[in-house]
């Protein structure tokens, strides 16, 4: 697209049927070949992401070679493990149920947590709810610091600006929870000689939405290419179901409802792909602006904060860094 | 000023380099961890709180715009 030209929708559109193939084939490559390895493990979460993924797994390798870990905790939404169920019955794939609250409570995961909490909220005990949550992008230049929001027993709400420590401190603790679901999924990789393939979209790989050697951890990410909005026509196209393809994108990771946008993403996926999208191709915001229904101003603003994030999250995709190189190990062929 | 951020974030193999009115935030020395942990130290030294609604490029983004903010709140409660 040129610069200059004005952003529309339509450029976001893909044949799902040749980009479904074309990952398929991938898949079957990169596992069966690169990998060695005779099928993938992933997590089902429920979402949109995790059940694409499944489905061209299932494609790629057969349903009965794709194994789900369904892996909730005492925070998940109680809708979470119903739509993951729906999601394997839909794709007829093998599945394991791994409730990891004790493993994250062994851990201290809670505790650490909420050691933290009640240094801003001294009440905070069991029956309360919290999330985390950060500025809107849209309207003003406020720093997009993280504050803890708590909800009490009878409804109450409280919204408190965290320090540094609190906020790394609160991340922390909540990482645990990604940790473990890898975890436990590369025990069944391990055990069945399988990849696990990883969930992200592109808006979550390039904006750095994940948990390093958490969510973020794969052998295989077959979806990180694809814009959220395309992942969504992918959906459509593989048969995902449409109770799934409906639900607002959720983090599912705190006591208290937290939308994506709340906590990471600055828009709802839609504008944020186009503006993503544009940014990429060179785009002005003013080309933007009448796509995405905010002002000139606001869709440079959102670029800024595409940028801030793609500093920030940069060392999550590094591996390990050496001191020297070890020649030894090639991996020019991977 | 220059001495916390030396010692609290990584400028480069020159400090005293970066001027006055170079942004921290997309010259990559502060995120928004950094903020808050520039906030503790300007409250903490400097016997200020900062509101929600000041936490922005035009209070925080250079060190001049830090000077001139805390400046700024000094001589408010001062005057109060």
């Amino acid at each position: 697209m040129a610069v200059g030209a004005r952003l529309t929708p339509d450029v976001l559109e893909l044949d799902p049927a040749a980009a479904t193939d074309r990952i398929v084939a991938e898949l079957r490559t990169i596992v069966g070949k690169t990998l060695r390895r005779r099928g993938a493990v992933l997590g089902i979460s429920g979402g949109i992401d995790s059940s694409v993924t499944c489905a061209l797994c299932a494609r790629a390798f057969g349903p009965e070679r794709v194994l789900g870990v369904l892996a909730p905790e005492t925070d998940s939404e109680t809708e979470t493990l119903r739509l993951s169920h729906v999601v394997v019955s839909t794709f007829g794939v093998p599945y394991v149920v791994e409730n990891i609250t004790p493993i994250l409570a062994a851990a201290r995961c809670y505790e650490r947590r909420d050691e933290t909490v009640r240094e801003l909220v001294p009440a905070f005990t069991s029956g309360w709810k919290l999330k985390v949550v950060l500025p809107d992008v849209v309207g003003n230049d406020l720093y997009r610091v993280l504050f803890l929001v708590v909800e009490s027993p009878d409804g109450r709400q409280e919204r408190h600006r965290l320090t540094a420590e609190q906020s790394l401190a609160i991340v922390a603790a909540t990482n645990f929870k990604q940790r473990t679901r890898k975890m436990i999924e590369y025990y069944h990789a391990d055990r069945l000689n399988y990849a696990v393939a990883g969930t992200p979209n592109r808006l979550e790989y390039d904006q750095g939405f994940f948990v390093k050697n958490g969510d973020g951890a794969a052998d295989v990410k077959p979806i990180a290419h694809l814009y959220k909005t395309q992942v969504y026509r992918l959906a459509e196209y593989l048969g995902v179901p449409e109770e799934i393809r409906v639900r607002p994108p959720t983090t599912d990771t705190y006591s208290l409802p937290q939308s994506q946008e709340e906590f990471f993403f600055s828009l709802p996926y839609q504008k944020l792909d186009l503006c993503l999208y544009a940014h990429n191709h060179g785009l002005r915001a003013e080309a933007v602006a009448d796509a995405v229904e905010l002002s000139v101003t606001d869709v440079e603003r959102v670029f800024r904060d595409i940028e801030q994030k793609r500093r920030t999250t940069r060392s999550l995709h590094m591996s390990s860094r050496l001191v020297e190189p070890v020649a030894e190990i090639d991996l020019s062929d991977a | 000023m220059r001495r916390f951020l030396a010692t609290n974030f990584f400028l480069g193999d020159d400090p005293g380099s970066l001027s006055g009115d170079a942004s921290l935030v997309e010259a990559g020395i502060i995120d928004s961890t950094g903020i808050l942990e520039l906030i503790g130290w300007l409250e903490d030294t400097y016997g200020i709180q900062v509101a929600d609604s000041e936490l922005l490029p035009e209070n925080l983004e250079s060190i001049e715009n830090i000077v001139r903010f805390v400046e700024q709140k000094r001589s408010a409660r001062g005057a109060a």
